[in-house]
């Protein structure tokens, strides 16, 4: 039985979970200030921070007390090292570096994409070769997994990430923030009514959404000069069919090429309701790669996935030392 | 100050013209970018840092604020539109002091991270995909800059 205590500070939650055995969360304390930052229409780095540091220590303590453990059951301190927030990742590694120092356990640096993919293990055993469409406000990468612990990013964004995209039509159209469920929900209103171009990009498995949201914005201003209203139901509900049925079509046709025994959705869009939808539809053609779609609390920021990654990092002995630091650009671990 | 006008007429000339951009700049350079949402801000970075020798691909720095990348100079990619309406220290201003081009998407909210002397280039969506930008040289460097671009 391996026990990790994983920590994640890398955007706007303060989260520290207990698991064992990567897949079954002993405790998932998350401290979220999205209140706070919806005022702004986005993260701010600075009150992010500050946050993160009248929050950490009395989350990772609620952690230990919920799992009813203490830090002699714990075999190793994993955490978030980046991608994300500067600021924000400082307090987690911080944090995570001196909890292992005190308590003389060893250190899991982990990649925050990694473990949106294995929070996938707290519903699924992955199998392997698998795939993963990984997708949030900054993200947007679909990966293959030839084995455990074995990346390859074989497509990406050319520009926007898809749930920038969604926050910045929601911003244009005066939806709030975050985006994500706003549009979801309000698509649900609108029906096929503008046209709007299906991103082009020159990578097979590639994705490209700022021409899109350059689009929704042309749009706007060609209907205002018609003295025409916008119809926000019905232009959101273009917007994400167009951006969703561009991020599936390449999803499945990725699956065709790599036959993975395993498709799994991860990150926040994840969360999507017509893309869990248009993923289930789509991957009908291939009855032999098991899909996978994450309930809610697997998709969102949370320090549980940190764990179940941190465990697969820890089976493969890849320890961190106290001279490791957060490292915001850090890109996934690749074989290659 | 200097001023230079320009128009491209789609997105391969406005890639084009960062090119130009990023060829002719030298170390400790800041270039300004404004314009609206979907104006060409990170088509033209993309383009910059091509003619900087950076190899990897720009994408949009909004998520994280600031991404850096390596080429002939290192670059520094400031998206401030999150930090609308906070006024915070970020420690950015290190950045600007390094011997990088550092380029700050909606410099309007920057706030005190802008310096005296910079290269401001406002972009303006006009029909289609064609797209306006009005250079501004502020400082003897820049203007220098600008010269050679235009």
């Amino acid at each position: 039985m391996t026990m990790i205590l994983a920590i994640e500070s890398s955007c706007d939650e303060t989260a520290c979970a207990v698991v064992r055995d990567g897949n079954q969360i002993l405790s998932n304390i998350v401290s979220s200030q999205i209140n706070v930052h919806t005022l702004y229409g986005g993260v701010v780095p600075e009150v992010a921070s500050r946050i993160h540091v009248e929050n950490i220590s009395a989350v990772v303590a609620e952690a230990l007390q919920k799992a009813d453990v203490t830090m002699d059951d714990i075999d190793a301190v994993a955490y978030t090292q980046g991608p994300g927030l500067i600021g924000s990742l400082h307090v987690g590694v911080q944090a995570a570096k001196t909890i292992a120092w005190a308590f003389g356990k060893p250190l899991v640096p982990v990649n925050h994409m990694c473990g949106h993919i294995y929070a996938n293990s707290f519903v699924a055993d992955l199998k392997f070769p698998l795939m993963a469409l990984v997708i949030s406000g900054g993200h947007t990468e679909l990966v293959y997994m030839k084995n455990d612990w074995d990346f390859k990013v074989i497509g990406t964004t050319r520009d926007d990430a898809v749930g920038e995209a969604y926050d910045k039509v929601a911003r244009i159209l005066g939806l709030g923030y975050p985006g994500g469920p706003v549009i979801d929900k309000l698509a649900r209103e609108g029906k096929e009514h503008y046209k709007l171009p299906v991103p082009k990009v020159q990578g097979e498995y590639d994705f490209s959404f700022s021409g899109l949201k350059t689009a929704v914005l042309q749009l706007i201003q060609r209907e205002e000069k018609k003295g025409e209203e916008i119809n926000k139901a019905d232009l959101v509900y273009c917007f994400q069919e167009t951006a969703l049925n561009d991020m599936t079509a390449k999803t499945v046709k990725a699956v065709e090429a790599y036959r993975p025994k395993m498709l799994v959705l991860a990150g926040g869009v994840a969360a999507n309701s017509r893309l869990r939808e248009l993923m289930k539809e789509k991957m009908a053609a291939c009855p032999e790669t098991e899909l996978v779609l994450p309930p809610l609390y697997c998709c969102t920021d949370n320090a549980a996935m940190i764990g179940s990654a941190g465990y697969a990092a820890y089976r493969h002995g890849l320890f961190g030392n106290l001279g490791d630091a957060a490292d915001p650009g850090l890109e996934m671990p690749s074989n290659d | 100050m200097k001023t230079w006008k320009t128009v491209t007429a789609d997105m391969a000339e406005t890639h084009a013209l960062g090119r130009n951009i990023g060829e002719a700049a030298a170390g400790n350079t800041v270039i300004l970018l404004d314009g609206d949402l979907g104006a060409g801000k990170t088509t033209l970075t993309q383009g910059i840092a091509m003619g900087l020798g950076v190899k990897k691909n720009v994408t949009s720095p909004t998520f994280t604020i600031l991404k850096i990348y390596h080429g002939r100079l290192t670059l520094n990619h400031i998206d401030a539109y999150r930090l609308e309406g906070a006024s915070q220290d970020l420690g950015f201003d290190e950045l600007l002091e390094d011997d990088g081009v550092t380029v700050i998407e909606w410099p309007d909210f920057a706030g005190e991270l802008i310096p005296d002397e910079y290269l401001k280039i406002s972009i303006h969506l006009l029909e289609n995909d064609s797209r306006e930008f009005i250079f501004e040289a502020c400082g003897k460097q820049y203007e220098a800059l600008l010269e050679e671009i235009a």
